[in-house]
């Protein structure tokens, strides 16, 4: 089981990067949670001022734009 | 190149008449489609390649507590080489706030970076030449250096919304991103797939409003209407640009046509500036941070600075 939190505050490339690691997850089948946090305190907690950006298992994993397919696919390995 | 490609599909291929305006607006369109995505491609993938992950976080860290002479050199200058979503002007806001930088410093930031990227001064380059894109870059720099001079007189931090002030930026480990040959193509890559898959419909729209122009607005109605040294030709530009809102790079093939019909260039270039910068989407969004008055006086302070560099240039011209 896997922790996905998705930062940004509600913009469409925000929507865009939460399909996207929901379709890796179901395409390589794991389990994941999927949060979606758009309060600026806690976005910024995690030291992130370029939204969107991706906390996976409490790592930030990116930050500034909509990842590639193939980054979540490997975010989903292991 | 392009040119010959964009006589060939409008004149050949379609059976257009060069003389008419729908042949001229054809050409136009088939040639700039063509001349801008091939050069949006290529920058955005060497771009990807070479930046060394300049991230705001990167920017900030750069910043901080630097003399306020140097932060604004960096802030602006950084500014005008990272792209950011216009959705990050919030937490970016607040932690370059939370870093203790000045709010002139920010707004500096704030107004050099969507007027300047490198994505559209390499097609300023290709599309209207490197003279005219040395002077929409040097005008852009000066006025995020001199506008957020101005605001800071203004005390702007009166107006800043008291949750931003409590807002503490943390630190968390971040992943290494992949340096090796393979992992920068891919990089380069996505790049190119976001930023294109972002910008494609802006620029679309600016090319056809270019091309309609082009084409079917005659030059003389231009002359008498836009063009000439009418000292109210420069705000009005930059009054029409405000509600317009268009990523820099969809600008540039409305400039295009309009320099070619004999708009003044200062004019031009502060039509290009009110609508890459001021922008009433952007402003709704920084609202979560500032108040009204801030938010009005960016705005003015923009669009009297604008106003200016265009007079300046008809001037020179």
């Amino acid at each position: 089981m896997k922790t996905f939190k998705v930062l940004g505050g509600g913009c469409r490339n925000c929507e865009v990067t939460a399909q996207l690691i929901e379709e890796a997850a179901r395409e390589a089948g794991v389990e994941i949670v999927l949060e979606k946090v758009t309060d600026m305190a806690e976005i910024l907690g995690y030291g992130v001022m370029s939204t969107p950006g991706v906390v996976l298992d409490g790592q930030v994993v990116h930050a500034g734009g909509i990842p590639a397919p193939d980054q979540a696919r490997a975010w989903m390995q292991g | 190149m392009f040119d010959a490609l964009g006589a060939l599909i409008a004149f050949q291929l379609l059976h257009l008449d060069p003389a008419s305006a729908l042949g001229a607006a054809v050409h136009f369109f088939v040639m700039d489609v063509a001349k801008i995505f091939v050069l949006l491609v290529v920058v955005i993938y060497v771009m990807g390649w070479l930046r060394a992950m300049l991230s705001p976080e990167r920017v900030r860290d750069f910043v901080r507590g630097r003399p306020d002479w140097q932060a604004r050199g960096m802030a602006v200058s950084l500014g005008a080489v990272t792209p950011f979503c216009s959705c990050s002007s919030v937490p970016l806001f607040i932690g370059f706030v939370e870093a203790g930088i000045p709010l002139g410093v920010t707004f500096s930031f704030l107004i050099a970076s969507p007027m300047i990227n490198e994505v559209a001064v390499v097609i300023l380059i290709g599309v209207l030449g490197w003279k005219l894109a040395l002077l929409y870059v040097l005008a852009g720099l000066a006025v995020a250096w001199f506008g957020g001079i101005v605001m800071q007189r203004f005390r702007p931090e009166r107006w800043v919304e008291d949750y931003v002030w409590k807002i503490r930026v943390g630190e968390t480990p971040r992943a290494e991103p992949d340096r090796s040959l393979l992992g920068r193509h891919r990089h380069a890559l996505g790049e190119v797939k976001e930023i294109v898959g972002r910008l494609w419909r802006w620029i679309l729209i600016g090319i056809g409003i270019g091309a309609v122009f082009h084409g079917f607005v005659p030059a003389d109605w231009v002359s008498e209407n836009l063009g000439g040294e009418s000292w109210y030709r420069v705000p009005a530009a930059v009054l029409v640009g405000i509600p317009l809102y268009s990523n820099a790079t969809g600008v540039i093939p409305v400039a295009e046509a309009m320099l070619t019909k004999g708009v003044a260039v200062g004019t031009t270039l502060a039509l290009m500036m009110s609508v890459a910068a001021l922008s009433l989407p952007e402003m709704l969004i920084l609202r979560k941070v500032i108040r009204w008055p801030a938010l009005a006086l960016f705005a003015g302070v923009l669009a009297v600075a604008f106003t200016l560099v265009g007079w300046g240039f008809n001037l020179i011209a």
